[in-house]
C-alpha cells in the first residue's frame, strides 16, 4: 500500500497538537491562580496562601515544562510538513509568531526561573511580581497563536497573490472577524480548566482529611469562580457558533448534522452520520430547535452540507461528535457549579462526600472539553486550511514521502508517550506528597549543608525528591 | 523603492539571535553532554542547579530563529526544514528528553538514573543534530523554483557528521568553562582538569573542518585564497581566544576561560558567515531572494525594535538574579 504523505502528516499534527494543547490551558489557568495566591500570601501574610502557592507552583513547573517542550517542535512543524503553507503564510504568520516569541515566551521563561527558583533570592514583592509576569505571559502567548488559528479560520486582512499571502491590513488580518470569540472562549477554556483541576484536587485531599483549611479555602475559590465562568462559556460559545455560522456555514452545517438546507431544523441529540449516504441514521432529536439556536425563528433557515460538493464538506461524524461531547461537558461543568452554590448554606460543600467524589471525576473533563472543541474547530475547516484559500492538499511539503512522514509520527508518538507516562507519574507522585510539610521526616539531610531554616520556605527548600506517604494515604 | 535594505537589516538580526542562541544554549547543552563523566552524584545536582533557572530563556532563542526566519526569510524556513526533515525530528526529541529531565529528575528516586540518560542523551543529540545543521548549510541544498527537491537524507554526509562532532566538543567546551565559572570546589576542580584536554579536541575538529570547507564548495574557496584578504583576521582572532583559554585555565581564572570560549565561538561564527554571505540557501538563493514581503518584515522590525532590548533587560536581571556559585543541594524546589 501506498503511504500517503497527506493523511500522514495530517495525523501527525492533530497528534502533536492535541498533545500540546493539553499544557497550555492548564499552565494559563494555573498561572492566574498561582499569582492570586501570591498577592493573597502578600497581603494578609498568612502561611496558608504560600503553603498553596508552592503546591501549586510545583504541579505548574511539571506541566509547565510539558507545555514548553510540546510547543517547540509545533514551531517546527509548520516547515517539516506544511513547508507549503509555511512558504504562502509567512508573511503573516511569520511576524505573528515571532511577536509570540518576544512578547510572549521569553517573558514566561524568564520570569519562570524566578518564580520557581527564586523565592529565597529576591524580596517577596519581586516574587510575586514574577507570578504576575508569567500568568501575563500566558495570555499574551494565546492572544498570538490564536490570531493566527483564527486567521486561518477567517482569513482577513490579506490578499493572495501568485499563491502567497501579502497583508493588506495588519489590524483587520490580526483582529479578524472570528478572533474574538476564540479568544474568549480559549480564555474561559483556561480558567475552566485550572478551575476544575484546583477544585478536584482539593475535593480529593479533603475527602482524605488532609490539610483541611488550606484545602477548603481552595475549593472554595474555585467554585466561586467557576460559578461565574461555567455559564458565561456557554453563552460565548453560542455567540462563537453565531459567527462561524456566517463564515463558515460547513462547519457548523457539520456540527449540527445537517445535510440540507432548510427550514425548522431540529436538533440532534442522538445520531449517526452516514456521510457515504448523505444523511443521518438513528436520529433523536427536537424539533425546530436548531433553526432557533441559529437564527432565533422556528423556521429559520440553516445551510445544509448540500451546498458544496461532497468532496469539500469536513468528515461530518467527527465534528458532530465532538461538538456534542463539548457541549455535554460544558452543561455538566454548569451543573457542579450550581450545586457548589446549593451547597454553601451550612458549609455543606466541603464536607459532602459525593459532591467531592464528582468534583474529583470533572477534574478531567475541561481537558477532554478543550480538545474536542478544537476537533470541531479544526476537523470542521477541512478541507481547507486557509478557509476557502488553501486546501490542506496544497499545503503539505512536496519533498515529504510517506516513509518521512510514518518515521516521525511513529517517533512523536514514542517520544510523547515515554514523556507522558514518566509526566503524569510524577505529578502523581508530588499530588500523593500534598501539601503537607514534613521537614523533620527522613530527608536525606546529611548530605547537604545546613542552611537557615524558616517555616515559610520549607516546601521550597526541601524538595519533594524524597517523598515520604502519610500514613492515611490509600494505594499507589 | 523601499528606503531601508530590510534584507540586510534581518539577516543581522537573525544573526544575532542565531548566535545568542549557540552561546547561551550551548554551555547548558554542554553541562548536558557532560553529565555523566562527573565525579558524583551529588556534583550532578549542581551541574544540573546551575543552569535550571535559566535554560527555558536559553531554549525560546532558538524557537526565535525559528519564528524569526519564517517571519523575515520564509524561503530558508520551509527549505531547511524538509530538507533536515529526519535531522531536524532527532533535535526535537533531543531537546525534548533533556527538557522535562529538569523537572523529572529531581521527583525521580529509583529511575533518577534514567533521567541522567536522558538529560545527557537529549542533550548530546541535540548539540550532534544542530552541529549536522550548520555541516548541511554549508554543503548547500538541491532546490526546484524554490522548494527543496532532495532526498530524506542527503543531509548525512561524513562532512555534517564531523561538524556534527565539532559542535559537541564545542557545546562541552561552553558547559565546562561555566562550570569553572559557577562552581567550586571537587567539581570546579574536575572542570578545569577536562577544559584543556576539550580544547584539543575543540581545535583539531575546528580545524580540520577549516581546511574541508573550502573543497566542499568552490565560492568559499575562492573568497579565502583568491587574494589574502582582511578576513583572516578572524581565524587569528579565534586562535588567540583559544590561547587564552588555554592561559587562564593555567592561571586559575574563573571566569576568563567561560568568556574566551564565547569569544572563540564567535569568531568562529563570522568566519563560517563571510565564507557563505550572501547566501542564505547555498549554493543558489541569497537573503535577498530568501526574503519575505517588505511590509511583513518592517511590521516585526518597528517592534522588535522596542522589544528586543526589555528582553536582554530581563534576560540579564535573571542572571544577575542567579549569579555567584551554585552550592551543593541549593536551590532546587
Ligand atoms: C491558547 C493557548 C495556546 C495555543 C493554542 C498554543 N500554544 Fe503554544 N504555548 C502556550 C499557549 C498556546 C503557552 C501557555 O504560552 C505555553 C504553554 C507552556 C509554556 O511554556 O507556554 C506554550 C508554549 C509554547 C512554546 C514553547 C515556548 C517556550 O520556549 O517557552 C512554543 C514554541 C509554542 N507554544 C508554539 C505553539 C504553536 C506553534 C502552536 C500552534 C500550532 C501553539 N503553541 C498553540
Ligand atoms: C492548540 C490547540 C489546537 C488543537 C488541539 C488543534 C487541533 C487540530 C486538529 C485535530 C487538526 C486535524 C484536522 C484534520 O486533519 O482534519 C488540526 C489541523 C491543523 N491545525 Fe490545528 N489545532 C490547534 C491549534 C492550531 C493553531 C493555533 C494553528 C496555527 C497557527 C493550527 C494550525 C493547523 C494546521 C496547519 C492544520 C493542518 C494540518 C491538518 O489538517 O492536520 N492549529 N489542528
Ligand atoms: C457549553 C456550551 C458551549 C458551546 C455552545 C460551545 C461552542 C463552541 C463552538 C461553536 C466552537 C467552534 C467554533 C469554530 O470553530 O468556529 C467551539 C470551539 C471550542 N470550544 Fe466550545 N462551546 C461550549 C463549551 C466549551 C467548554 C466547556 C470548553 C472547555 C472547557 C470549550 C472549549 C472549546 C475550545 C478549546 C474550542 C476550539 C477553539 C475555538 O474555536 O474557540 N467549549 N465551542
Amino acid at each position: 500500500m501506498e503511504l500517503d504523505p497527506l493523511i500522514l502528516s495530517r495525523i501527525q499534527f492533530a497528534f502533536v497538537v492535541s498533545f500540546h494543547a493539553i499544557f497550555p490551558v492548564f499552565t494559563i489557568g494555573l498561572a492566574s491562580f498561582i499569582a492570586v495566591l501570591e498577592s493573597l500570601a502578600f497581603k494578609t501574610r498568612n502561611p496558608i496562601w504560600e503553603k498553596l502557592s508552592a503546591f501549586w507552583t510545583k504541579v505548574f513547573a511539571v506541566v509547565f515544562g510539558m507545555g514548553v517542550v510540546s510547543g517547540i517542535v509545533m514551531s517546527f512543524q509548520f516547515g517539516t510538513n506544511w513547508s507549503n503553507f509555511a512558504q504562502a503564510s509567512a508573511n503573516y504568520l511569520g511576524p505573528i509568531l515571532s511577536y509570540e516569541v518576544v512578547t510572549a515566551f521569553f517573558l514566561e521563561a524568564a520570569f519562570l526561573g524566578v518564580l520557581l527558583f527564586g523565592r529565597d533570592k529576591v524580596p517577596a514583592g519581586v516574587h510575586l511580581f514574577a507570578a504576575i509576569m508569567v500568568a501575563t505571559g500566558t495570555f499574551i502567548s494565546s492572544f498570538w497563536i490564536l490570531s493566527a488559528n483564527s486567521w486561518m479560520q477567517t482569513p482577513a486582512g490579506t490578499e493572495l497573490r501568485d499563491g502567497v499571502f501579502y497583508v493588506t491590513s495588519w489590524s483587520e488580518a490580526i483582529f479578524n472577524p472570528s478572533f474574538p470569540y476564540r479568544f474568549l472562549h480559549m480564555a474561559l477554556a483556561s480558567f475552566l480548566t485550572g478551575g476544575f483541576v484546583v477544585a478536584g484536587v482539593s475535593a480529593w485531599y479533603l475527602l482524605k482529611g488532609r490539610e483541611v483549611e488550606a484545602n477548603r479555602k481552595a475549593l472554595s475559590m474555585c467554585l466561586w469562580l467557576l460559578l461565574i465562568i461555567a455559564p458565561a462559556q456557554a453563552v460565548v460559545g453560542d455567540f462563537h457558533g453565531l459567527n462561524t455560522l456566517e463564515h463558515q456555514p460547513m462547519k457548523v452545517a457539520a456540527m449540527e448534522g445537517n445535510w440540507e438546507t432548510s427550514r425548522n431544523v431540529p436538533l440532534l441529540l442522538f445520531a449517526i452520520p452516514d456521510q457515504e449516504n448523505q444523511t443521518n441514521r438513528f436520529e433523536i432529536a427536537i424539533p425546530s430547535l436548531a433553526s432557533f439556536i441559529l437564527t432565533h425563528e422556528w423556521d429559520g433557515e440553516v445551510p445544509g452540507l448540500n451546498e458544496v460538493a461532497v468532496e469539500e464538506q469536513p468528515p461530518v461524524a467527527i465534528v458532530f461528535w465532538s461538538f456534542r461531547i463539548m457541549v455535554g461537558l460544558g452543561m455538566l461543568m454548569i451543573l457542579f457549579a450550581v450545586t457548589g452554590l446549593v451547597l454553601r448554606s451550612g458549609g455543606r460543600y466541603w464536607r459532602t462526600g459525593w459532591y467531592l467524589q464528582g468534583l474529583r471525576f470533572m477534574s478531567i473533563a475541561p481537558f477532554f472539553a478543550v480538545l474536542t472543541g478544537w476537533f470541531v474547530t479544526e476537523v470542521g475547516r477541512a478541507p481547507w486550511l486557509v478557509q476557502g484559500m488553501m486546501t490542506q492538499a496544497q499545503s503539505v511539503t512536496p519533498s515529504l514521502t510517506g516513509g518521512m512522514a510514518l518515521f516521525t509520527l511513529i517517533g512523536y508518538i514514542v517520544v510523547y508517550g515515554l514523556v507522558f507516562s514518566a509526566g503524569v507519574y510524577y505529578l502523581m507522585r508530588v499530588l500523593y506528597v500534598g501539601l503537607e510539610d514534613r521537614h523533620d521526616e527522613d530527608e536525606h539531610e546529611a548530605e547537604r549543608p545546613a542552611r537557615p531554616l524558616s517555616a515559610t520556605h520549607v516546601p521550597f527548600e526541601y524538595g519533594d525528591d524524597t517523598p515520604n506517604k502519610p500514613a492515611n494515604q490509600g494505594g499507589h | 523603492m523601499e528606503l531601508f535594505d530590510l534584507p540586510l537589516i534581518w539577516a543581522f538580526i537573525i544573526g544575532f539571535g542565531i548566535i545568542m542562541y549557540v552561546l547561551m544554549d550551548g554551555f547548558d547543552l554542554g553541562v548536558g553532554i557532560l553529565f555523566p563523566f562527573a565525579p558524583s552524584e551529588g556534583d550532578r545536582d549542581t551541574m544540573m542547579n546551575s543552569v535550571a533557572p535559566v535554560w527555558d530563556g536559553n531554549e525560546t532563542w532558538l524557537v526565535l530563529g525559528g519564528a524569526g526566519l519564517l517571519a523575515a526569510f520564509p524561503m530558508v524556513y520551509s527549505i531547511f526544514l524538509p530538507a533536515l526533515y529526519i535531522g531536524v525530528f532527532l533535535l526535537l526529541a533531543g531537546l525534548i528528553f533533556r527538557g522535562v529531565a529538569f523537572e523529572f529528575r529531581f521527583k525521580a528516586r529509583t529511575s533518577r538514573y534514567l533521567w541522567n540518560w536522558a538529560f545527557a542523551g537529549g542533550s548530546t543529540v541535540a548539540a550532534f543534530a544542530q552541529g549536522a545543521v550548520v555541516g548541511a548549510y554549508i554543503q548547500g541544498f538541491e532546490t526546484a523554483d524554490g522548494v527543496y527537491v532532495g532526498g530524506a537524507l542527503d543531509w548525512l554526509t561524513p562532512f555534517t557528521v564531523l561538524t556534527g562532532l565539532g559542535m559537541l566538543a564545542g557545546y562541552s567546551l561552553l558547559g565546562s568553562t561555566w562550570l569553572i565559572m559557577k562552581t567550586e570546589g571537587r567539581l570546579q576542580e574536575w572542570a578545569y582538569k577536562v577544559t584543556l584536554p576539550l580544547l584539543a579536541a575543540v581545535l583539531v575538529v575546528f580545524g580540520i573542518i577549516s581546511v574541508w570547507t573550502p573543497f566542499v564548495d568552490d565560492l568559499v574557496r575562492e573568497r579565502w585564497f583568491s587574494n589574502l584578504s582582511v578576513i583572516w583576521v578572524l581565524p587569528v582572532l579565534t586562535l588567540l581566544c583559544a590561547f587564552q583559554i588555554f592561559r587562564s585555565v593555567r592561571n586559575r581564572f574563573e571566569g576568563m576561560p567561560f568568556v574566551a570560549t564565547m569569544g572563540l565561538f564567535i569568531f568562529t561564527y563570522l568566519g563560517l558567515i563571510v565564507s557563505r554571505w550572501p547566501y542564505v540557501v547555498p549554493p543558489e538563493y541569497t537573503l535577498w531572494d530568501a526574503a519575505s514581503a517588505y511590509e511583513s518584515q518592517l511590521f516585526l522590525l518597528l517592534g522588535l525594535l522596542f522589544v528586543i532590548p526589555i528582553v536582554l533587560v530581563y534576560t540579564a536581571w535573571t542572571y544577575w538574579v542567579f549569579r555567584g556559585k551554585v552550592r551543593a543541594g541549593e536551590g532546587y524546589h
